[in-house]
């Protein structure tokens, strides 16, 4: 044991003479990055001839934007779990890398994004292709740094790699400049286990803990909301045994979705504004509200001051800064979920609430006549995205990752949709990213091809990013892209119906003939207008081997409901 | 709640960008920083931001928790002024010819328990280190012999405590 250790040691020390360029890409060999999302430039043009030569261990996948390019690595990173990597030459192809980064940086999604920069004789003259995108990104990135010497990128890396990954994940970036990628210097890497300035777990304070389990056990109505810190600490296994033996309804973010299977009785549904009925309600009736990894977001919460106010409010949170940040803790925890749960499990009594259980049943009864019949079962009319969904579960059976855009159709594609594993929800949450979808379902079957990939798209969203479909076409990934097409921007329509007296300014899509476009990319195509042909249109998209794209027309004012209004009250949800 | 004056304290890393990295936390929320020094701290290699602020205190908490959430920051607290000795220095530049004039010009510098930093053939300079209302009264003394330069530096502070977040900095150093 200990010769091998030495021998280990002293592999990492040794160097080989290499450019810049080279190293980089050894080094995403080292890092164990199979896949890399980019698209090339002038300024990073060394990393591409670096890449050529290992084709066999890193598939590079040429984007057609970079927008494409970073959703691609984000998706890739949510269903792997490992972090994405992308490449983006200087200038515009930096800048258009932002909302990428900034939509990682809301949701917690580890991404390594390199970029070339002008060459450092050149900085700060406005040369050709030059932007600041070091000062670009700060505000969006876990951490960043510039590279202006060939010996600094092993290090830089080493750390980049370390940030994005480690505590709450996030995005980082290493801007690196032309002639550093050239430069020829002595190799040796060592991956980075800590910086001394930074506590990515905080250290777990049992009497926390302690407490945490006397309020539990003395709950007569308790809640739990679950978040996505889940499913980053890999702590469903522990979540799941926590909810069983404590018996307590428990509700998810639609980040935290899929962190507990969708058919467990215990889970009760979807918060905020467009969940279910009960959680939401009940938000407000709970003697005991634990939260766990996750963030009190606005669209959860309604308006603050009438949110739980009856409630002594557990707080599980891996970020220190998420503890009284918008919601006030009696008892805040800090730590990594799956060790807290754990400790919390050895201290939580059996038990079931089935008194307060069946509030939340008889909520979902009430939600199911006025709200879900209607949205999975209607007999006649336009067809209904809630149908289609539906639909596609029969078929999935909750195995499928489901990737969906931004819009009304996210919202009924969370609420409907069936999952039995974790890691299989991929949306844009915090920053809400028209355009995420189609590029994030790519980079999600390229990680896990095994997996059936669906992308549930609106017609909005869509067209953001419709030039990836050649990036589908050139990677053969098979990809299933669901269009739910109601020619409108329907999210923004339904609030200017419902609160802006129905004056649709610029909602209303006249868009283009998307079978023939889709065809223009080689994909099989099919559209659905009437609902005797939607199942059968379905099960064809699901088991047809390769990249399909199925449009189904569905109704043009359709709105999504239940609905807490903006500024409203969890409790004020609305069924109609 | 009512807003007051706080003395945020960070120690950092040198670091390339953690300047703008650290007012960004700032501006993100609209909070004006009304000074904002950095300097070498006691501990070798480590730096330390001194930011002045006038804000509610729950403002404060969560912009320092956001500060201390930077990868290379070590540690961020935050003190009302009761907690902190605090100080800022202010340059002034006057007139040499106004020395011709009497002695009043000194007896304004001794009184106020500031001094000449140098005296030129046109101008002098008077220095003053002291609270914001001491150099602000000096500054109003000075003003009829006509000042042609003022500077005030920000705030510099230390904590009402033997050790402050310096000992939690050391400790964190330690494990490392």
């Amino acid at each position: 044991m200990g010769s091998q250790t030495v021998t280990k040691q002293k592999e990492q020390t040794v160097t080989q003479v290499m450019s810049g360029a080279e190293a980089i890409v050894k080094i995403l060999i080292e890092e164990q990055i199979q896949v890399a999302f980019g698209y090339p430039g002038g300024a990073i043009m060394p990393v591409y001839d670096a890449l050529y030569d290992e084709q066999d261990r890193i598939q590079h996948v040429l984007a057609r934007h970079e927008q494409g390019a970073i959703h691609a690595a984000q998706g890739y990173a949510r269903a792997t779990s490992k972090p994405g990597v992308c490449f983006a030459t200087s200038g515009p192809g930096a800048t258009n890398l932002i909302t990428g980064i900034a939509d990682a940086q809301i949701d917690s999604t580890p991404l390594v994004c390199i970029t070339g920069q002008v060459p450092s004789s050149l900085l700060g003259s406005d040369a050709f292709q030059e932007t600041d995108v070091i000062g670009i990104s700060m505000p969006v990135t876990k951490w960043n740094c510039q590279i202006t010497d060939a010996t600094e990128i092993p290090e830089a890396l080493a750390k980049a790699f370390y940030i994005a990954k480690s505590g709450r994940p996030g995005p980082v970036l290493v801007d690196i400049t032309k002639d550093a990628q050239f430069q020829k210097f002595d190799y040796s890497y060592t991956p980075y286990k800590k910086i001394r300035s930074y506590v990515p777990k905080p250290e777990i304070d049992l009497s926390s803990i302690e407490k945490a389990a006397v309020e539990i056990n003395n709950a007569k109505r308790p809640l739990i909301l679950f978040g996505q810190g889940v499913i980053l600490a890999n702590a469903e296994k522990e979540f799941k045994k926590l909810v069983e033996k404590t018996g307590i309804p428990s509700a998810w973010t639609i980040l935290g979705l899929s962190a507990l299977e969708t058919d467990h009785p215990l889970n009760v549904g979807m918060l905020g504004m467009h969940g279910n009925y009960g959680p939401n309600l009940l938000t407000n009736e709970c003697d005991v509200l634990i939260a766990i990894g996750m963030r009190f977001d606005d669209r959860v919460t309604g308006n603050l001051t009438k949110y739980a106010k009856q409630a002594k409010v557990i707080h599980f949170e891996i970020d220190p800064a998420e503890i009284n940040k918008n919601v006030k803790a009696d008892i805040p925890v800090l730590g990594d979920a799956k060790e807290t749960i754990s400790h919390l499990l050895k201290l939580v009594k059996p038990n079931s609430h089935e008194n307060w259980f069946q509030r939340f049943q008889e909520c979902a009864k009430i939600e199911q006549e006025k709200v879900i019949n209607r949205e999975l079962h209607p007999d006649t009319g336009s067809l209904s995205m809630g149908e289609v969904i539906n639909i596609i579960n029969k078929y999935t059976k909750g195995d499928a990752i489901i990737v969906s855009d931004v819009g009304q159709h996210q919202m009924v594609a969370c609420r409907y949709s069936k999952f039995s594993k974790s890691k299989s929800n991929i949306t844009s949450g915090g920053l809400g990213t028209m355009g995420f979808g189609l590029p994030a379902a790519l980079g999600a079957k390229l990680g896990v091809p095994d997996r059936t990939v669906i992308a549930i798209i609106g017609d909005g969203g869509f067209q953001m990013t419709i030039q990836e479909l050649a990036t589908i076409y050139q990677t053969k990934a098979k990809v299933k892209l669901l269009l739910l097409n109601n020619e409108f921007l329907g999210m923004v329509r339904q609030w200017q119906q419902l609160f802006f007296d129905k004056r649709y300014s610029s909602t209303e899509l006249i868009n283009p003939d998307f079978q023939t476009i889709v065809k223009g990319y080689y994909i099989p195509t099919k559209k659905v207008t009437e609902r005797e042909h939607l199942e059968k249109a379905i099960e064809e998209f699901i088991n047809y081997d390769g990249a399909y794209f199925l449009e189904v027309m569905v109704g043009k004012e359709n709105n999504v409901f239940p609905m807490v209004p903006s500024g409203a009250g969890v409790s004020e949800i609305r069924l109609e | 709640m009512e807003k007051e004056e706080f003395t945020i304290t960070a120690y950092t890393e040198n670091q390339v960008g953690l300047l703008h990295r650290i007012t960004i936390i700032f501006t993100k929320r609209k909070v004006n920083i009304e000074s904002l020094t950095t300097s070498e701290s006691e501990k070798e290699g480590i730096h330390r931001f001194t930011i002045a602020i006038t804000e509610t205190e729950v403002v404060v908490e969560k912009i320092v928790k956001q500060i201390e959430k930077q990868v290379e920051v070590l540690k961020a607290d935050f003190y009302k002024n009761k907690e902190v000795v605090q100080q800022e220095v202010a340059l002034y530049k006057i007139p040499t010819k106004s020395l011709t004039n009497g002695i009043e010009v000194e007896r304004i510098v001794r009184q106020h328990n500031a001094r000449f930093l140098t005296i030129e053939k046109d101008f002098l300079v008077i220095e003053k280190a002291g609270f914001r209302r001491e150099t602000k009264a000096l500054f109003d003394d000075l003003k009829p012999f006509g000042i042609n330069e003022f500077v005030r530096s920000g705030r510099v502070a230390v904590a009402r405590e033997e050790h402050g977040i310096g000992e939690a900095v050391e400790k964190l150093l330690a494990q490392n």
